[in-house]
């Protein structure tokens, strides 16, 4: 028993927990979101109240990463600002992630959709990702909801591939073929076959998507196509902090710091998922 | 070869057709009516009326779509609302400055990634190693327009060596276009300095583990000499790879970096035009630039093909 237990080899969280940039990842992500969860605690003033009397404090006891032109407590619009990121970058990775599903499924299993579908893909992925995301924000008017909206639409094509071709190779395999041969709906082969053995890739691709969508919003706000000021989001802080860079560096560094870290995160998170889940795809990615 | 041209061009065709019925609807998304929205709240009925005209709003859809596609292959994009003249001319006055950053970037990234990446694959897992990995790490995380911020600060502001923003043209003074091309540049090429670095080491590390490169070695062959001669055209493929993926990126980057610069270019044009509600531009440029993208990947798979006659057959072995 002991001798059999010793020759399996190492558990998936067990090969996860050796990565050295998987660990990183896992902290640098954690912090961030243990900031998110956590707002209204670590949060010292309320985040767009303003305070005429204190603007542009460098940081203090009081006002831990200073103020800004308004007064306002930088480091209590960091961490809320963590929590809409965040929260706008988790409603990305679900829409693209279902609907990146949904579309790769049916692309990779039913021939006759294919084309119509992966062309369709193949055009969305032919606009620069960032300009399309903010001519589709613009659009729509600047707010949360709409730059989710904005970002899904650019990352679904690229989902909707990496499952596509997973479905393709499994498609050709010979117990789905048995299951085609005999008869299994169609419905059931896609959820008990294909879907699982898709999973792997796309785990990979929506972790790298939370990485570029937190980004990406970052930009939209920064040009004032997401959610609106005052909303304490990285993007604005940063915005804000455009128009005092000779006299206050700092409004625009901390925010910075703040999205870098996240993303830094996620993609070394997304660096080891692809590692372990998918060694097939590390040579190709360096 | 003529064969795999063709049916790759012919591949593009539907793509490029559904490109421009996808710039051609971006104004639907305006919820409510975009004639009222773009003139304003406060506009007059009869300005509604007017933007609405100028749209061709006041036409059913398929009409409106009909008369875009005729305007297209004339060359015309329409009219533009805030600048007062073709949109086709706006962009083909301002797209020389964003291929001319954007080239430079380019230039920045193969200049500074694939010798980065060569020489983190022949001291693998040493310190060069670990700080090439470290760069590109920084590449896909730090948002680019925020590392434009600091660089003014430093550069700028503090240094006071490089100008903060603003664009010279080649012509009027070629030293001074350079400075204003190098804080931009390296803002918009550290992400695929990062990128070519990764795939020309992976590469690299392959080609080094290959037989001919231990019998050149083994017959007295100088590393350098084996580099040179052997390695360097299998890095070609990353290279052609990342060119084709980073057109993309910077076209998006530069509509964020040439804001932050104030660098008129087509990236401006487009900002300028989102904030304005320009629509036609809107269209116009997204189109172009979408265009563009789909013949730069043709040249790619194309050049593949020149330097590594295996795609052409059956992808790579």
């Amino acid at each position: 028993m002991a001798e059999a237990e010793a020759r399996r080899p190492p558990s998936l969280t067990r090969r996860l927990f050796s990565h050295r940039l998987f660990v990183t990842g896992l902290v640098l992500f954690g912090i961030v979101v243990a900031m998110a969860v956590f707002a209204d605690l670590l949060a010292t003033a309320a985040p767009e109240k303003m305070n005429f009397r204190a603007r542009f404090r460098t940081p203090e006891w009081a006002f831990l990463l200073g103020t800004d032109n308004y007064g306002r407590d930088i480091w209590s619009r960091l961490v809320h600002g963590a929590r809409l990121s965040l929260a706008i970058g988790f409603a990305v990775v679900i829409v693209t992630g279902v609907a990146g599903t949904v579309i790769g499924l049916l692309a990779g299993y039913f021939k006759r959709l294919d084309g119509p579908l992966m062309r369709t893909m193949d055009a969305l992925m032919a606009f620069p990702a960032i300009l399309l995301a903010i001519a589709i924000a613009a659009a729509l008017g600047p707010s949360a909801v709409n730059a989710v909206i904005a970002l899904s639409a650019v990352y679904t094509p690229r989902t909707a591939r990496i499952v596509r071709s997973a479905a393709l190779v499994v498609r050709e395999m010979d117990y789905v073929q048995a299951a085609i041969a005999s008869g299994s709906r169609h419905l059931w082969i896609l959820w008990r076959h294909i879907l699982p053995n898709s999973l792997a890739p796309l785990i990979v691709q929506l972790t790298f998507i939370f990485a570029y969508a937190v980004l990406a919003e970052s930009i939209l706000s920064f040009l004032g196509v997401g959610p609106p000021p005052p909303t304490p989001t990285w993007g604005n802080m940063i915005a804000e902090g455009q128009g005092y860079l000779r006299e206050a560096p700092l409004l625009a560094l901390f925010p910075g710091i703040a999205i870098a870290v996240t993303a830094l995160g996620l993609n070394l998170l997304g660096d080891g998922l692809r590692d372990v889940l998918d060694p097939r795809l590390r040579v190709q990615h360096g | 070869m003529a064969e795999f041209v063709l049916k790759r061009l012919l591949s593009a065709l539907p793509v490029l057709l559904l490109v421009t019925l996808i710039s051609a609807s971006i104004m639907h998304l305006v919820p409510g009516d975009p004639a009222v929205i773009i003139a304003g709240q406060n506009a007059s009925d009869a300005e509604v009326q007017q933007v609405r005209a100028a749209l061709g709003l006041d036409r059913p859809f398929i009409e409106r779509l009909g008369a875009w596609y005729a305007g297209l292959a004339r060359g015309d994009l329409g009219q533009s609302l805030l600048l007062n003249r073709p949109v086709s001319e706006a962009i083909v006055e301002r797209l020389p400055v964003t291929l001319a950053l954007a080239g430079f970037a380019l230039l920045l990234t193969v200049v500074i990634g694939v010798p980065a990446g060569m020489i983190a694959a022949l001291r693998a897992n040493t310190v060069v190693d670990q700080a090439v990995l470290v760069v590109a790490l920084a590449g896909v995380s730090v948002p680019n327009f925020w590392l434009s911020l600091m660089l003014i600060v430093a550069f700028g502001v503090w240094l006071d060596v490089l100008p903060a923003g603003g664009y010279i043209p080649f012509a009027d003074d070629p030293v001074g276009w350079v400075k204003c091309l190098i804080l931009p540049g390296v803002s918009l090429a550290l992400l695929q300095i990062g990128l070519l670095a990764r795939i020309t080491r992976a590469t690299m590390l392959e080609v080094l583990r290959q037989d001919y490169i231990r019998t050149a070695r083994a017959k007295g062959l100088p590393v350098f000499k084996v580099v040179g001669q052997h390695a360097l055209r299998n890095v070609m493929v990353p290279v052609v790879t990342v060119v084709g993926i980073s057109f993309g990126l910077l076209l998006s980057g530069s509509v964020v970096i040439e804001t932050v610069y104030s660098i008129p270019g087509l990236g401006r044009l487009l900002a300028s035009a989102i904030f304005g509600r320009d629509y036609p531009v809107i269209q116009g440029g997204l189109l172009v630039t979408a265009v563009m993208l789909v013949l730069l990947n043709l040249c790619v798979d194309l050049l593949y093909a020149v330097i590594d006659p295996r795609v052409k057959n059956d992808g790579r072995s």
